[in-house]
């Protein structure tokens, strides 16, 4: 069957189930009371005085009952610097446990060494938000019998109060904790600030290991993981490097055609309408994006217009515009480096927040509602405006859906920002390979070549024209693109699914299909 | 034209192209090696350009390695076009 947007979407996908077709970005969510029921996380009980502390991480996870077909959960704030996930596997292998279901926030370069254990039966089925390098181009030649799949950060979180993520261990990695697991990311030698995603495992997961390589004083706070939540807590050496957390797609740019599209973006922002005292205002991690804020912070401070709340990701470009007074908050679900983290910890207008609370569907409202801008990134727009950030050229998959989706249909003025043209391969195209966030939700569309509004949003067009801006009808963008770097021979695919892309209210808006190779 | 030593142009950057030439013996033809980061989707119009470049300066023999980055068509023709020409003392530059 198709999809509201021409998808194909098989009715049953072997190793994910029967599928709900997407159905428009609020069409489920409408209703308000929601069908799935809440699974409830598990009762507890411990003795006064009962020590949580185990020596290693291999008595700890042998305490926590491992078994064939157990779901094990990983949060990726430590992103490429992450020394947890592939250790744990490791200790799950050298057991013998078989059919895991790897359920990390999201995953990096650095957990490469899992595909041998996707190639041995270790681990089975996959959820995450994205997956790069190696590990994407294994899963996009059908290194998995069963697709993997792709979660919004939002969509995580539903996906785990409805139970289709069912975790029976979580491992949530603290970079300063205490004998009975309360801990935080915010202080401490790997300190990586927010705990955003793991708030939500520790909640929920059967059984809770809190990993530290910085045993503090009881009570350790501020309190991200509490001890109520939490069965067991191992020291270890390192619980990773920091410093690799802004090696995946956060590094700020010096590239020029990046730094021009931020510019002509941030002049988008200033004549939308949207850009008065008081907005909030969201950026994605990604090149042109994060340099969006450099051009930002001088428009703020030139016309004195001061905003609200910023959002999400937090880069140190974010704690500058919170130190200058040009917001008046930051909430943070994840942190992109260390003086965002310092900045986490002692000031008390910059907040950790779970990833619920940030852009979870299934609630009484999460904070990407009450987004007025938001700036994203794309490998891949097409003339109806729907975007890819999972597949990259040649169909592999080489991207996180992110916040993506969550925060695009959140907010009143969505702006996607891409070279036209990357390394020849054209970023604006017919149809993009994969959706992950719908057209409906994304109002304009800003590159080097020109600036392309969703005929939806008439208003807004007129408001750039007239601010004299380079708009353009993405068709005509798309053409004159194809021109520049001639017609490309299509991506060769076979009919297996490889990946699975849920959207954030649990509706399959695409599928992923096994490259020919 | 006449192969008559190594020479390259172009650069590994990027949406460009380098490309290295070096003579070989009369009569043993046109070796050609391809690596491109867009073989997929652009590797057979590559190597059309290549063909008819070589065609158009009547170069037999010759070894060539085309390392793509992702260059324009456009691109492609000029990099070969200034290769071919210091290969065979065509051209005078500042590399040679």
């Amino acid at each position: 069957m198709q999809n509201s947007l021409g998808r194909e979407i098989p009715e049953f996908i072997e190793g994910y189930g029967k599928t709900e077709p997407f159905s428009g970005a609020w069409t489920k969510l409408k209703k308000g009371e929601m069908s799935e029921i809440t699974i409830p996380p598990p009762n507890k009980a411990k003795l006064a005085h009962q020590t949580k502390l185990t020596p290693n991480l291999e008595e700890a996870i042998a305490k926590t009952n491992p078994h064939d077909g157990m779901t094990v959960s990983f949060h990726h704030h430590l992103r490429n610097g992450d020394g947890l996930l592939v250790k744990t596997l490791d200790i799950l292998a050298k057991m013998g446990i078989k059919n895991i279901t790897l359920a990390s926030s999201s995953l990096a370069d650095c957990h490469t060494p899992i595909l041998k254990y996707i190639a041995d039966g270790t681990i089975c089925k996959v959820w995450t938000s994205g997956m790069r390098g190696e590990i994407g181009k294994a899963v996009s030649e059908g290194a998995m019998q069963l697709p993997v799949i792709f979660h919004s950060h939002g969509g995580r979180v539903r996906a785990i109060h409805t139970g289709e993520i069912s975790i029976d261990l979580a491992i949530v990695a603290t970079s300063a904790a205490d004998e009975e697991g309360n801990g935080t990311g915010t202080f401490g030698k790997s300190a990586f600030g927010s705990m955003g995603y793991s708030i939500i495992d520790m909640r929920y997961a059967k059984q809770v290991i809190v990993v530290t390589d910085n045993l503090v004083e009881y009570p350790c706070y501020p309190l991200s993981v509490t001890q109520n939540f939490v069965d067991y807590v191992v020291v270890v050496d390192s619980i990773g490097d920091p410093t690799k957390i802004a090696s995946g797609t956060t590094r700020i740019t010096k590239s020029p055609i990046d730094l021009l599209i931020a510019k002509h973006a941030a002049d988008v922002i200033e004549h939308s309408g949207y850009f008065v005292p008081g907005f909030s205002f969201q950026l994605g991690a990604g090149g042109a994006s994060l340099a969006v804020a450099k051009f930002m912070r001088d428009k703020m401070k030139r016309q004195e217009i001061h905003g609200s709340f910023l959002l999400g990701g937090v880069t140190s470009y974010c704690i500058d515009m919170l130190n200058e007074g040009l917001f008046k908050s930051v909430f943070d679900v994840q942190s992109f480096d260390a003086m965002v983290s310092s900045s986490l910890y002692n000031n008390k207008n910059h907040i950790e927040i779970s990833a619920a609370l940030y852009a979870n569907p299934y609630n009484c409202g999460c904070m990407t509602n009450k987004l007025d801008i938001v700036v994203l990134g794309a490998l891949e727009v097409d003339v109806d405006f729907n975007v890819n950030v999972l597949t990259g050229s040649g169909g592999y998959i080489r991207g996180a859906s992110g916040g993506h989706c969550d925060t695009a249909s959140g907010a009143k003025l969505t702006v996607v920002v891409c070279p036209s043209i990357r390394g020849r391969i054209s970023t604006i195209n017919q149809r993009v390979q994969t959706v992950v966030t719908p057209g409906e939700s994304v109002d304009v569309v800003v590159t080097e070549r020109g600036i392309c509004v969703n005929p939806a949003q008439p208003e807004l067009e007129q408001n750039l024209l007239k601010a004299g801006l380079n708009v353009k009808k993405i068709e005509d963008l798309q053409q004159e693109v194809e021109n520049i770097v001639g017609k490309s021979k299509p991506v060769e695919y076979t009919d297996k699914i490889v990946g699975v892309v849920e959207y954030r209210d649990g509706t399959i808006i695409d599928v992923v299909r096994e490259i020919k190779h | 034209m006449e192969i008559v030593k190594k020479a390259q142009a172009g650069s590994f950057e990027s949406s460009d192209v380098l490309v290295l030439i070096e003579p070989v013996e009369k009569g043993t033809g046109r070796k050609i090696e391809v690596d491109s980061a867009v073989q997929r989707q652009y590797g057979d119009q590559i190597l059309t350009i290549i063909q008819e470049s070589l065609d158009e300066y009547e170069v037999n023999d010759i070894h060539l390695v085309f390392n793509d980055k992702g260059a324009i068509d456009t691109v492609i023709k000029a990099r070969l076009e200034t290769a071919i020409k210091r290969a065979s003392n065509a051209q005078k530059g500042t590399m040679y």
